[in-house]
């Protein structure tokens, strides 16, 4: 259990998807501006990334990795170099199951989240999440866990740097910087300050 | 060549580029630029797939359902990310294995899926591989200004061989180990865009609010 525990707080924290891999990055910039979209947003990361890290862990050990076949009696055959493209497909049906599901059994959730669930699928966090979990060997609990605490930790990541960039209203930015400049240097503090993360010992 | 060849290649290197100005393909962008070898190849492989793929989506662009065309493009992206990963793998195993899940991230690369949604599918096929190759140069150009400051600043080194000597070998130049966290490749892209904004005030974005500043008279 103890292992879970710090799994989670590594995922979520020490190892930010967005602050420490830049994973993520494009939408993480684009959809910042505003508190409210940032936690819907944050809310589909989450649970699209608990779903699809477990699920490609099945899909990896069971049908992909070398000698994964031998349920089905064929011992000797190798198909990981498929995997990228059994991800990326994965995800993507994932996320067109996962809003017509919920616009089916939850519509105001479904509002919620809106336009931001088609986005999802070229969000390099989740592809990211499910490679990390393959190099790393996690087994099927373990990458449960990694799945929920990579997307908390991303979801926290982007509502912070949005709640930064409502109050930044208030400064005078030079004109250069305007815009997608000082976002990525506030993005730099930020993750500077995730770093102070890195000296738990886990 | 002809002119509106050349502003298909040229113009995303400074006036239009993908990462300082469209924030495209940042996702991957800087996790590799702690040295400069691996992000070459990065931009190699990034280069290739964006060129090939947008020729291979514009020479099929006709045959593809409107309704159906992001997964048939994500498959073709795919299929060229596997082509060049297996390559790195054969031929360049131990920085392949720096790039770690990297280069399996090209495919989400939103440059690769917005050239070819935005170019590909509109263009013909020559005119499709300029554009993704000035897209990738594009690309190339940041990321190889970013890793040749994160290198030399934070170890002194370039492509591993000693540039400035440092304090802890008996030269003069204190290592910056900040250089080689993440935290500084957002400082210089930051730093990177004020520049070429500097330059180019035309990509300037304005806010959308203004402070509005207010003189003691008027309140009085």
């Amino acid at each position: 259990m103890v292992d879970y525990i710090n799994l989670f707080i590594k995922a979520a924290f020490v190892e930010n998807l967005a602050l420490s891999f830049f994973l993520g990055m494009c939408t993480f910039l684009a959809i910042s501006k505003r508190v409210d979209t940032a936690i819907g947003l944050g809310l589909a990361v989450v649970v699209v990334q608990f779903i699809t890290v477990p699920l490609n862990y099945l899909i990896f050990n069971f049908l992909l990795k070398d000698g994964a076949l031998a349920w089905a009696g064929i011992n000797d055959v190798d198909l990981s170099f498929l995997g990228l493209v059994s991800y990326i497909g994965v995800i993507a049906a994932l996320v067109q199951i996962l809003e017509m599901t919920l616009d089916r059994f939850f519509p105001a959730l479904y509002n919620a989240l809106g336009i931001f669930l088609p986005l999802i699928t070229v969000n390099c966090a989740i592809l990211g999440g499910t490679l990390f979990m393959v190099e790393r060997q996690y087994d099927f609990g373990e990458s449960v866990v990694f799945g929920l605490g990579s997307g908390f930790g991303w979801a926290i990541a982007l509502i912070g740097l949005a709640g930064i960039r409502e109050k930044l209203k208030y400064s005078d930015v030079p004109d250069g910087l305007q815009g997608l400049g000082i976002t990525f240097i506030i993005v730099g503090l930020m993750s500077l300050g995730f770093m102070g993360f890195s000296g738990i010992q886990l | 060549m002809t002119d509106s060849n050349r502003k298909v290649l040229i113009d995303p290197l400074v006036d239009n580029n993908p990462v300082l100005l469209q924030v495209l393909g940042i996702c991957s962008a800087l996790a590799v630029t702690t040295s400069l070898l691996p992000a070459l190849l990065m931009c190699v492989a990034l280069t290739s797939v964006t060129t090939l793929a947008n020729g291979t989506i514009s020479s099929i662009r006709h045959h593809i359902p409107n309704n159906i065309r992001i997964i048939v493009q994500m498959t073709i992206i795919a299929s060229f990310v596997i082509l060049v990963d297996q390559i790195l793998r054969a031929y360049a195993f131990e920085t392949s294995k720096q790039l770690s899940v990297f280069v399996g991230l090209i495919i989400t690369n939103c440059i690769v899926l917005g050239r070819a949604e935005a170019f590909a599918m509109k263009n013909n096929v020559r005119m499709s591989l300029l554009d993704g190759l000035g897209n990738g140069l594009g690309y190339s150009v940041i990321l190889i200004i970013v890793a040749t400051f994160r290198e030399l600043l934070g170890a002194g080194t370039l492509f591993g061989s000693q540039i400035l000597p440092l304090v802890s070998d008996g030269g003069w130049y204190p290592a910056n180990g900040l250089m080689l966290l993440p935290p500084s490749a957002f400082f210089i892209i930051g730093l990177l865009i004020w520049a070429v904004r500097t330059w180019k005030p035309k990509q300037v974005e304005h806010a959308d609010y203004q402070i509005h500043e207010v003189h003691r008279t008027e309140v009085l």
